[in-house]
């Protein structure tokens, strides 16, 4: 009986000693979107500065807050994060602050690129991706829409054949910009007007859907649905029937950012991934990649025509995307957004 | 074993008690000791970024109770509850057609019953989307029948989360019924006849009653496994309703509301624990008549 006892406590020790090992790698930890950069863009990076940097995962912003809030920011070196939550961990203090001397790519940005304002002159973080959000539809199938109500309101034919995206910001936009509001709106009547519109909308609504809607324009299971430009162009891919536009209430600015965390115990090589991914040549490669405009003017002017041709919504020049506005962190009113989405979800 | 007369401190047999101490203490320090620490949270505030502030509130508890969650926990139960029932009357109808069945064949008619467990239940839901989609099979076998007209949406709605749900956990109750009814004497149903009752009879006043522990269970299985089901509902249902589950998911990783996630949880839990103890009280009053009194 004894020795049982001595083996098989052994091997729990074992056990427990190989999960007492940190899991964190020497090398940089980089945490971003599965299939946000080019497949070999870390391999990449590896080979040519000598780093050993690891790709994890995280399927949305607020799962990596979560883990970024819960550990105070360490285990992380760069995280790619939207612009709306950079701004929140630099609230937190958890965002190192930029020495944009170690970043000479920075000067390969668009001027309206280090002007943005959730962070002007680029003090916590740098702008890898942006774009709109609008509506992506079969123009076989369906006349060209032109207002946020083709979505919301749609016509007979089309009822429930249109889906939403899921995320509270961009489910709420929808409502904000066809009634004229902000997309950062926090005055409670209007947010009511809003919610109102968007459960009325859920009676002609397929689904919400933040990841295989384009997947149902291509088979025909929806016929408009609302969508980032970036994830229409994989519909475009698909199907030369699919067009993206942008409403006439207007869309909103999504910026999507790399930041370095304060907490980080690579920042050297931190600077040179983020100095990498800003150099020309691969902020091409990753916007030629992922479908995705990028905010480098050096990398913009690279892009094929031929690509822009196929996908329209590429060329999109920043001026007129300034025109709209961009997502902001709304702070005590976030739990508002949240209980209004659950609201909205919860209706018949 | 036989209750020992001194109590188990005074007993000289105290190896069982050794031999469960390290599942215990795993239980314990792995699971119990992880679900206080989250739980623990309800009682705190969601600080303005997502984090958590440290002041002690009881907010997030009355929040629940909110007239619109609260709703939303009468949905899930009547949808849990729903098809709890539905796969009660088909895995008892089906596990009774297997205990009448020839012993030699039972076996493998359990197998096939349990088949779909050896897939992920992922791909088992997502089954179901392809089978309902509006592009999917059911729509092409109609068409190909020669139906011409639009045929309803049946994918994104409460009926395919009910029916996703009936399905994915109809194999439990088929096994937890088939115990009961398969332990059946026939000479019992055979007395049954022979002071004159119809097969009907002996069904309703004999062999259900007999069986009840069995649905029991499996009432409770489905009713707990489907009330906090998040994946169901978000596939099939299409997002467009929340259940309870969806509702937490919704708070630790969309809302970053933890307190509040943490609160839901805790009357979840109490919901299926009260459950749990009221299946224990009628599966112990169903067999009573049948235990031998403790010596």
């Amino acid at each position: 009986m004894s020795r049982h006892i001595l083996r098989n406590g052994t091997g729990l020790i074992a056990l427990l000693a190989a999960f007492a090992t940190p899991a964190f790698a020497d090398g940089l930890t980089v945490s971003n979107w599965d299939g946000y950069m080019a497949a070999d863009a870390i391999d990449n990076f590896n080979s040519e500065t000598g780093n050993t940097a690891e790709l994890v995962l995280h399927a949305t912003n607020e799962e990596i807050m979560g883990k970024l809030i819960a550990s105070k920011g360490v285990g992380y070196d760069v995280v790619f994060v939207s612009s709306p939550f950079a701004e929140v961990l630099n609230n937190l203090g958890l965002a190192e602050t930029l020495d944009h001397a170690k970043i000479p790519n920075i000067g390969n940005l668009y001027a309206e690129a280090t002007t943005l304002s959730h962070d002007p002159g680029n003090a916590f973080s740098l702008p890898y991706a942006w774009g709109t959000t609008g509506l992506c539809y079969r123009s076989d199938l369906v006349d060209t829409p032109t207002s946020w109500n083709d979505l919301l309101k749609p016509a007979e034919s089309v009822s429930g054949k249109t889906t939403m995206l899921a995320t509270d910001r961009w489910l709420l936009a929808a409502g904000q910009l066809s009634l004229g509001y902000s997309v950062n709106e926090t005055d409670a009547d209007k947010m009511a007007e809003v919610r109102d519109l968007l459960i009325d909308a859920k009676g002609t609504l397929l689904a919400y859907d933040d990841t295989t809607f384009y997947a149902k324009l291509v088979s025909g299971e929806a016929e408009l649905v609302q969508a980032w430009d970036g994830w229409c162009n994989y519909g475009i891919g698909e199907n030369a029937d699919i067009k993206y536009v942008i409403p006439e209430e207007g869309s909103d600015l999504w910026v999507d950012t790399m930041v370095i965390m304060k907490a980080s115990e690579n920042k050297d090589a931190a600077y040179e991934f983020v100095n990498y991914i800003l150099d020309a040549d691969n902020h091409r490669w990753a916007a030629e990649n992922i479908l995705y405009k990028v905010p480098n003017e050096a990398a913009m002017s690279g892009v094929d025509g031929g690509l822009i041709e196929t996908f329209p919504n590429m060329g999109m020049a920043p001026a007129d995307m300034l025109k709209f506005e961009q997502l902001r962190d709304v702070g005590a009113a976030q739990r508002d957004y949240s209980r209004l989405v659950s609201e909205i979800k919860a209706a018949n | 074993m036989q209750a020992p007369v001194n109590g188990f401190l005074m007993s000289t047999d105290r190896r069982p008690m050794l031999l469960m101490t390290p599942a215990l203490l795993w239980l314990f320090g792995l699971m119990v000791v992880p679900c206080l620490l989250i739980l623990v949270l309800a009682f705190f505030r969601r600080g303005i970024y997502g984090g958590i502030e440290y002041t002690w509130t009881f907010e997030n508890i009355a929040l629940v109770f909110d007239p619109l969650y609260f709703q939303i926990f009468m949905k899930s139960a009547g949808i849990a509850g729903l098809s709890a029932a539905i796969a009660c009357v088909l895995g008892y109808a089906a596990a009774y057609a297997i205990a009448a069945m020839p012993r030699r064949h039972q076996p493998l008619l359990l197998f096939f019953a349990v088949l779909p467990f050896w897939s992920n239940y992922l791909v088992r839901t997502y089954a179901w989307i392809v089978l309902l989609n509006r592009e999917g099979l059911i729509v092409n076998l109609a068409r190909w029948i020669g139906y011409e007209g639009e045929l309803p949406s049946m994918l994104y709605t409460e009926q395919a989360v009910v029916i996703g749900l009936v399905y994915n956990y109809l194999p439990f109750v088929i096994l937890s019924c088939y115990a009961p009814l398969s332990r059946l004497s026939p000479e019992i149903a055979e007395a049954s006849r022979d002071l004159g009752g119809s097969a009907w009879t002996t069904f309703r006043r004999v062999t259900l009653p007999m069986t009840v522990p069995g649905i029991a269970t499996g009432f409770v299985f489905v009713f707990v496994l489907s009330i906090g089901n998040f994946v169901t509902p978000a596939l099939l249902g299409g997002g467009q309703f929340q259940m309870i589950g969806n509702l937490v998911y919704a708070q630790f990783l969309t809302a970053n509301d933890w307190p509040f996630g943490a609160a839901l949880s805790m009357v979840l839990i109490a919901v299926m624990l009260g459950l749990l103890m009221g299946q224990a009280v009628v599966a112990e009053r169903a067999s009573g008549g049948k235990r031998a009194p403790d010596g």
